[in-house]
């Protein structure tokens, strides 16, 4: 039996709106009404800066990838794919605005300068995110799917508070990112988040990367309406942009960003993208994906059509891109080396940061815990 | 007779198609359950044979699946709910302490939720946060909540049927490290299984009972195993049901050996051992030669994988609290 609605068969596609693009999967600029003049001043030197930060993205996932394979991770969610969106977002954040990510945002920590090592160390198992938050304003990773919403949401409405927003004045007005998934759309967090944004007019920006895929589920799942579309009801604008085309996502990211900072509410992105890899390491896509759904996406490669474009406008000559692979080559070097040689924690150190001061309980249960251990190492000795 | 050797991902897969084709009201819920068979294969081609009315893949949100599974069940079905992982309950946890918990009570009696609410949990598994939890106290506190858990195949094979045609809800934990070990399952056996809320003796023993359940049950036979060659003989007592707490060969147990010792990963304050240890204090007073021994998880939240065997229980710590037990 299957189940069904007045709108049709349950799991039929909803239907493909236009979406924001001004670089082709070819390469090609297109002109547009709207988003032009937000990238007006983007310049050759800013199109190599942004290739670097795609191409250093993607090879940093690669060698995790890797890593994993080997043993030295224990997972690792790859963003193969959905570069263009991370760095065309992320660029077009200003240093003193704010990211709340998922687990996946590994190109978001790159363009904020967290050092791809600490996002290693996460999930190699040895730490739960020690990257400085303050400094970089990218938060923890949050693997609650949608949770962090609601965290960017109320960090806004700080910022709002602190009189930082409708200012005027650039170094003063600041925007919050919220980063999350289509399967997350789904869940109460992010809908009260929409809700709570909406009423108080709080200057968050919620991108949506919707890779298509929440795991084995694909969209439909988990919406019958495109999602941008959502944003409506709740009563703020909601955009679809190509999230594989890192000028165009830079072009609407500034766009929503800068409608926060003016203190005029939130904008809901949806980064229309792929999830070209399994949706983490233990996953195997093969189970309940197609191929040539994978190939169909692959002429969209969010980087190829950037390096089409650079050459065919002579941005940027061989010995850019040959230095540039030598610059991957050597962090991914370093990455390798560096997180093989992180330390395991001490054990005890999980009693530090359970509270503020540890409890006498818990001071007790350090103490318990290290008598057990060094028993063992007087065995050691005595052998 | 026939026995067959399998997994307990396979027992409990085996189960759930049993009560499927028993009750064409039982329904299959969760995230990526369908073509994916779950992230852990436990309902591995059930859609395929059941279809997608009755194995259904749910939009990703917790307090849907279990509030819409109140909803089928008010409406005559049997939903069997899948949590993806023991630290993603908490979005509907609402739903099952509220809702599902008190709607007979509430009702006077009137209305059943015959719900099962299956999780993974527990560690050893090198994840991430939020996948290596146990969160089954929080349950265990809440009346109205039938608590579960199996520690091997022939168990799960047989409690998942039973919480299945259970009236009562029934939030039934997997043991997710011991998912891909095998044991024998005797598939011809229903007239000769325990109830579903009963513990059970699982290797007998003279000088000091263990109590443990789910995943911890296999360590505190290694345990015994390890105490023998030294002479000493560990009862081994696999709780099986943690609401009602079935303490009777528990106390049983005590009464000969005058010690006990109580293993699980969850962190130790206000964890099913404090109850336990309770219980048997009020029981077996007079029998008792040692104060009740704990063997837990710290009570920090669940660490990072490569300190996380430091954290759980393992032989040795069963067998340190074992001789502590001898120090009184
Ligand atoms: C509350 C919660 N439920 C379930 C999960 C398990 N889980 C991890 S990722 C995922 C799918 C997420 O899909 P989506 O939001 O589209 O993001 P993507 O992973 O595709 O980037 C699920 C179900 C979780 N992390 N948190």
């Amino acid at each position: 039996m299957t189940v069904e609605t007045a709108a049709g068969p349950a799991g039929s596609a909803p239907p493909e709106p236009e979406l924001v693009q001004l670089l082709t999967p070819e390469g090609q600029r297109v002109p547009h009404d709207r988003y032009d003049a937000l990238i007006a001043d983007v310049g050759p030197h800013d199109i190599r800066e942004m290739y670097r930060d795609l191409v250093l993205a993607r090879r940093i996932d690669s060698e995790a990838v890797a890593l994993q394979r080997q043993g030295e991770l224990g997972l690792w969610p790859s963003l193969l794919g959905q570069e263009a969106a991370q760095v065309g977002s992320a660029r077009a954040l200003r240093a003193h605005d704010h990211v709340f990510p998922t687990y996946r945002e590994h190109g978001v920590a790159l363009c904020r300068g967290v050092d791809p090592l600490r996002l290693l160390a996460l999930f190699r198992g040895v730490d739960q995110g020690t990257w400085d938050t303050v400094g970089s304003r990218f938060h923890l990773y949050t693997i609650v799917i949608g949770a962090q919403t609601l965290h960017a949401t109320g960090y806004a409405m700080g910022v709002q508070r602190d009189g930082a927003i409708g200012t005027g004045d650039p170094d003063r007005d600041t925007a919050v990112v919220a980063y999350f998934g289509d399967g997350a759309t789904s869940q109460g967090d992010v809908n009260e988040a929409f809700i709570w944004a909406s009423v108080t007019n709080a200057p968050v920006v919620f991108f949506c990367q919707n890779n298509q895929w929440a795991i084995s589920e694909p969209l439909e799942r988990q919406t019958r309406v495109p999602l941008y579309k959502r944003a409506g009801g709740f009563g703020f604008p909601g955009v679809r942009v190509d999230g594989n085309d890192v000028l165009a996502c830079l072009a609407v990211s500034r766009e929503a960003l800068q409608r926060a900072r003016d203190g005029e509410g939130p904008t809901l992105v949806e980064a229309f993208t792929y999830r070209m890899g399994a949706h983490t390491t233990s996953d195997d896509p093969t189970r309940y994906r197609l191929d040539a759904e994978l190939e169909h996406w692959k002429l969209k490669d969010p980087i190829e059509r950037v390096k089409a474009y650079m050459v065919r406008n002579d941005i940027a000559d061989q010995a850019f891109f040959d230095d540039l692979t030598a610059q991957a080559d050597e962090l991914a070097e370093r990455l390798r080396t560096q997180c093989r040689e992180l330390p395991d924690p001490e054990p005890t150190s999980i009693f530090d940061h359970v509270y503020v001061e540890p409890t006498p309980q818990l001071v007790a249960q350090r103490d318990e815990m290290a008598r057990y251990l060094d028993s063992f190492a007087d065995q050691e000795v005595a052998r | 007779m026939s026995v067959e050797s399998m997994t307990l991902v396979k027992a409990i897969n085996s189960g759930l198609r049993r009560a499927m084709e028993g009750d064409d009201h039982v329904l299959v819920m969760g995230e990526d359950v369908g073509k994916l068979g779950g992230v852990f294969r436990v309902t591995d081609g059930l859609q395929k044979d059941f279809g997608d009315a009755r194995v259904i893949d749910t939009p990703l949100a917790e307090s849907g699946i279990i509030g819409t599974a109140v909803g089928l069940a008010l409406r005559g079905y049997r939903p069997v709910c899948e949590i993806q992982f023991d630290g993603f309950v908490f979005p509907g946890y609402d739903q099952i302490v509220s809702q599902v918990a008190k709607m007979h009570f509430r009702s006077g009696g009137r209305l059943r939720l015959p719900i099962v609410i299956r999780i993974p949990y527990g560690g050893s598994i090198g994840a991430v946060e939020h996948h290596s939890e146990s969160p089954e106290a929080y349950f265990a506190h809440t009346p109205g909540l039938k608590v579960v858990t199996c520690s091997n195949p022939a168990d799960a094979y047989w409690m998942i049927q039973q919480a299945v045609t259970a009236d009562d809800p029934v939030v039934f934990f997997e043991p997710k490290r011991r998912y891909y070990e095998k044991g024998d399952v005797d598939l011809d056996s229903a007239d000769s299984v325990p109830p579903l809320e009963s513990a059970r003796v699982a290797a007998p023993g003279t000088d000091v009972t263990v109590a443990a359940y789910g995943p911890m049950v296999k360590t505190c036979l290694e345990a015994a195993a390890a105490a023998a060659d030294e002479g000493r003989s560990l009862e081994v007592v696999d709780l099986r049901s943690l609401s009602p707490l079935d303490l009777t060969p528990v106390v049983e147990s005590v009464r000969r050996t005058g010690r006990l010792v109580v293993v699980h990963e969850a962190q130790r304050t206000l964890g099913i051992g404090a109850e336990v240890a309770a219980r048997v204090t009020e029981e077996c007073f007079y029998s008792l030669e040692a104060p009740v021994q704990r063997v837990t998880g710290y009570d920090t939240p669940y660490p990072s994988a490569r300190v996380e065997e430091e954290y759980l229980p393992d032989l040795d710590r069963v067998l340190d609290a074992v001789d502590r037990t001898f120090a009184f």
